[in-house]
């Protein structure tokens, strides 16, 4: 689309000092940006001073609205709602004063957003994954400031852009004025306007009609300049990022920011995965061995589907194992519970195999073994969503992970048609969330379907805050929202015996 | 000889040097492909010491094959307008050659039509087909550069061998290996990053990709079955020729007005087709996305077979509002009169289930019951008696408008082969070769003159030859020195297009200088401003 045209870079970040000799002596000249526009394509990389401070700092601080951003997103917010949702946290974060305001801040304002983003942009640039993140978000960001912008400002930040386009002159127009008009498809108002660009950088406009063509220029309504400038941007930032990713291993660096950039990336992960002792039913029942079957009911996918594995081959992979026992501990299964459940699942292999090579795994997965750290830490934490979404897809005969995100989508209709979910209209929304790489939107799609009755009804009367209701990223969080919502009328009244879990 | 049945260069090479062939033959030309060599060393071989170098062997071998074999190759090459990247002719029609009045062909259906012949083609290689100008509007230069060098060619052999990515270093060499494998026809493909013969010696193949392709159209009869009434299949007459001159205008206009490409050459596809070529950098340069938009832009998807009719939106977009413009006066004459697509009975149903109106429905049917034999000219007219007698009962006269602008564009609007031009490796048949089934030769169509172009007046490959015998005769008083002035394409009818192609070539040639003169940079934009 609208490729800015080689934008010139302006002056080397450094002047070359002629004798080099002197240069390690010489003072360098750094080159100041000043920000004339509220709103930057972030074209030109920082080059001024800054310390280290900030740079995490203003780092944390975009990290925070990029990931309510993505939140909003999760909960399928409409983009009003994302507006007014992202309205305090962009001006508690990531301030940006418009050109009429007499902030004394707004240079500085303007320094941070630049800064920031390209901080970001080098903490991103590792992986794959991350930098398609990171470009939909910033694009999101843009957008939605751009669309905040002030009209005349939002005109004069598009005309310093380095694009070729040109407004249709009056008269021009008036010459083309019924052709404009039906090749665009618009109203009969006559406050309407269009630029021309060549028509390569519109093919799609193109392709579908909607301009006018005169020439090889195409003739295109100004509706579309948003769309088409936020393509441009999440263009030249993927590229961007591709670059930083290829130079990324030949930084220049002293050990002061790979830590930083490091952990920067590493709190980008998710918006909030927490695992809480809270997800443990241990007060409500204590599950033990024998009732993990009846309360496989309430297991999400991902366990449900190691379950069934379990139950059906006796036998699990070592990560598999790792995920399952981990849930296991996180609902509240003691260790003791717990390495009778795995004695039981395990019926084919002989006692002191199972005690040689897996009794060891499960102990200290409950940090009952292992180093002093595993121990005081009481082993590992239960896996969150965010973790089964990143960690290495399972190769044969291994099933961990998120099977949203590890089966192919008809294995994935069929595994979900086998553990009872069959309405069709929610099986091509999991289906389309997948191909969306929403996975745990998917996930809870498919557990907002399975609990549809309990699920009004405590909206209808109020008995969940609205944190209880929010949306799942956890897979024990789901168990426990699961199995409350089931026994509903059980958990208060205080009536749920030790074989009542589940039946 | 099982080597000239063979799918690939590569078996060919294999054959050659499992017979031990000699290497030092290949050493004085490079670029050729082993095939060739073989070919020469055959013609060079004492046994075969015939009038033209050791082709000889070809056809007697086609010929002793028996019936059987030498049919199915024929039905092979019968409809070749399809030019698939792949050569697919599988669909093969069987009445196609009964069909075809061919001019020159033998009547024993088990021979090979004269012009089929290696010889025949031979000759038209030798002596007729214009290898320079060829050069030239593919090479956009005078001297050789990638644009010729590394561009793929793929060659139809006679005996049914498809072979890709040859790539010639000059105009000559490409002339040489033409004249001694004689294919039937040859398309041209895409430049390539690197040249198309070393393909084999890169790491992946993943690393060979087109970079340049004249941006190509395709128009074929067959897409006009379901409303031409005088011929279907391959067959064509002057009729339903018209149908090709509407689209070559329509598109034209599109090309040169809307995304103001200049050079653009039609050629006859030899059969009941046409092509484009455009050969202005800016199209020449486009990736798929941009041929795919160029492709769909100009798609109109009109009335469709199973009654439920794709939308035109109104207004009408300038593109398809000029097109009818262009389009109205043949609508009377070319749909209304010459195919009169409503006669019947059953086709006037079709057109009744076009009119969203019931009431008008129902006064039309009941008027054509009664008068069966009303022409399409009178329904079409009646139409609109009928709807001003006060019968729409649903629909307001505007949208009747509509309607009829809708059936018009059905009858009319150019049906593009889309697929041939979205792909820039997409290969496309060369102007100028014969077409296999006709014997016809590609040549391009003057769209000054557009109605004047006669598919029946161009020549075919037997009757060039002749004339050539024919002038040679005539001016045998002349000397030998001044007989030697004139070529052999001067002396046949071959003489229009080939000066018409050159005339095209120039002017093309002229504005890659000028651009090129002017740099890179501003040669798109110096070439529009000259056009306002």
């Amino acid at each position: 689309m609208l490729a800015a045209t080689a934008a010139p870079r302006l002056d080397p970040k450094r002047r070359n000092v002629v004798d080099s000799r002197k240069r390690q002596f010489a003072k360098a000249q750094w080159q100041e940006l000043s920000y004339t526009h509220r709103l930057n394509f972030y074209t030109i990389p920082p080059t001024g001073d800054v310390s280290l401070e900030e740079f995490e700092q203003w780092g944390i601080a975009r990290l925070k609205v990029l990931a309510e951003l993505e939140a909003c997103h999760f909960r399928n917010r409409t983009p009003a709602e994302t507006e007014e949702y992202m309205k305090p946290v962009l001006d508690a974060h990531l301030r940006l004063s418009s050109n009429m305001s007499r902030s004394g801040e707004r240079e500085r304002e303007r320094k941070r957003d630049h800064y920031s983003h390209w901080t970001l942009r080098l903490a991103f640039s590792g992986t794959k994954d991350l930098r398609e993140r990171f470009a939909r978000l910033e694009t999101q960001l843009f957008k939605l400031r751009m669309q905040q912008d002030d009209a005349r400002e939002r005109k004069e930040f598009v005309d310093s852009l380095p694009m070729s386009w040109e407004m249709v002159g009056d008269e021009e127009k008036r010459m083309y004025l019924d052709e404009l008009k039906a090749a665009t498809r618009c109203g009969r108002d006559d406050e309407e306007a269009w630029f021309k660009v060549d028509w390569e950088k519109v093919p799609e406009l193109v392709e579908r009609r909607q301009v006018l063509l005169k020439r090889g220029t195409a003739y295109v309504h100004v509706r579309e300049q948003l769309s088409l400038l936020t393509n441009e941007f999440a263009n030249n930032l993927s590229t961007g990022l591709d670059l930083a990713a290829r130079f990324l291993p030949r930084m220049d660096e002293d050990n002061r920011l790979a830590p930083i950039l490091h952990h920067l990336s590493q709190s980008f992960v998710a918006p909030d995965t927490g695992y809480s002792e809270a997800s443990s039913i241990g007060d409500l029942t204590t599950p033990t061995a024998g009732s993990i079957d009846a309360l496989a009911q309430h297991f999400p996918l991902c366990m449900a589907n190691l379950h069934k594995t379990l139950r059906a081959t006796h036998h699990l992979k070592h990560y598999g194992r790792l995920q399952y026992t981990l849930f296991l501990k996180g609902l509240g299964l003691s260790l003791q519970e717990c390495i009778t459940f795995w004695r039981g699942a395990f019926e084919l292999i002989p006692d002191d195999k199972f005690k040689s090579e897996y009794l060891y795994n499960i102990r200290h997965a409950y940090g009952d073994v292992g180093g002093d750290a595993n121990r005081r830490g009481r082993g590992y934490t239960p896996y969150s969503c965010q973790k089964l979404l990143t960690e290495a897809l399972p190769s044969g005969g291994q099933q961990h992970g998120c099977p949203y995100r590890t089966y192919a989508p008809d294995n994935l209709t069929t595994l979900l048609q086998n553990v009872g979910v069959t309405d069709r209209q929610v099986l091509s929304g999991v289906k389309e969330d997948v191909g969306r790489q929403r996975y745990h939107i998917a996930c809870n799609r498919v557990f907002e379907h399975a609990h549809k009755a309990q699920l009004r009804k405590v909206k209808d009367e109020g008995l969940w805050s609205a944190a209880e209701l929010d949306l799942v990223t956890h897979p024990n969080t789901y168990f426990k929202r699961s199995f409350l919502l089931k026994n509903l009328g059980k958990v208060k009244s205080g009536d749920l015996g030790v074989e009542g879990a589940g039946s | 000889m099982p080597h000239a049945l063979s799918p690939s260069p590569e078996r060919t090479a294999a054959s050659t040097s499992a017979s031990g062939a000699d290497d030092t033959m290949m050493t004085d030309v490079p670029g050729v492909p082993l095939q060739h060599d073989q070919d020469a060393e055959r013609g060079e071989s004492p046994s075969s010491a015939t009038s033209h170098d050791g082709q000889a062997a070809l056809p007697a071998s086609s010929q002793s094959n028996g019936n059987g074999n030498s049919v199915s190759v024929e039905d092979m090459f019968d409809d070749d307008d399809d030019d698939d990247e792949f050569s697919s002719s599988a669909p093969t029609r069987p009445d196609d050659a009964s069909s075809q009045p061919e001019p020159g062909s033998n009547p024993s259906p088990a021979a090979k039509p004269r012009y089929a012949e290696p010889d025949t083609l031979r000759q038209f290689y030798q002596r007729l087909f214009p290898f320079r100008q060829l050069f030239q509007w593919l090479n956009h230069a005078a001297t050789p550069q990638a644009d010729f060098q590394q561009r793929e060619f793929a060659f139809v052999l006679p005996g049914g061998a498809y072979i890709r990515y040859q790539s010639f270093a000059s105009s000559d060499l490409f002339r040489k290996q033409c004249v001694q494998m004689t294919p039937e026809r040859f398309e041209i493909g895409p430049q390539y990053n690197v040249n198309p013969r070393d393909r084999k010696t890169l790491r992946s193949a993943g690393m060979m990709r087109p970079v340049m392709k004249e941006l190509v159209f395709d128009i074929d009869m067959t897409d006009y079955d379901p409303i031409r009434t005088c011929c279907t299949g391959a067959a064509i007459c002057r009729k339903c020729w018209t149908f090709i001159t509407m689209a070559i205008r329509v598109v034209d206009a599109a090309l040169r007005e809307d995304f103001g490409f200049q050079h653009i050459m039609w050629v006859y596809s030899g059969r009941r087709g046409a092509h484009a070529w455009v050969s202005d950098k800016r199209a020449r340069e486009m990736d798929d996305a941009k041929r795919r938009a160029v492709a769909n832009y100009l798609v109109l998807i009109t009335g469709s077979e199973q009654g439920k009719r794709a939308g035109i939106r109104r207004p009408l977009h300038p593109h398809v509002d000029r097109s009818l413009r262009l389009l109205n006066p043949y609508f009377q004459d070319a749909v209304l009169s010459d195919q009169d697509p409503w006669a019947s009975s059953e086709r006037a149903e079709k057109l009744l289930q076009t009119l969203p109106d019931k009431g008008l429905r129902d006064a039309l049917q009941k008027k054509w019951d009664s008068t069966p034999n009303r022409s399409s000219f009178q329904k079409w007219s009646d139409i609109d008696t009928a709807a001003e007698a006060g019968s729409l009962s649903e629909i307001s006269t505007k949208q009747l408008v509509d309607a009829k602008q809708d059936i018009r564009l059905e009858y009319t609007y150019p049906r593009l082969d889309a697929e041939v031009s979205k792909k820039l490796n997409h290969l496309l048949k060369s102007p100028f070769v014969v077409h296999p089934g006709t014997g016809r030769v590609c040549v391009p169509i003057d769209t000054r003159n557009l109605e004047a172009f006669d598919p029946f007046a161009v020549p075919t490959v037997t009757q060039l030859l002749q004339e050539i015998d024919q002038w040679d005769e005539k001016n045998s008083a002349l000397t030998e020195e001044d007989r030697g002035k004139v070529l052999d394409w001067q002396k046949t009818g071959l003489k229009p297009y080939v000066e018409f192609f050159r005339g095209y070539v120039a002017g093309l040639l002229k504005s890659e200088l000028a651009a090129g003169k002017r740099g890179r940079g501003d040669a798109d934009g110096e070439a529009e401003s000259m056009d306002f």
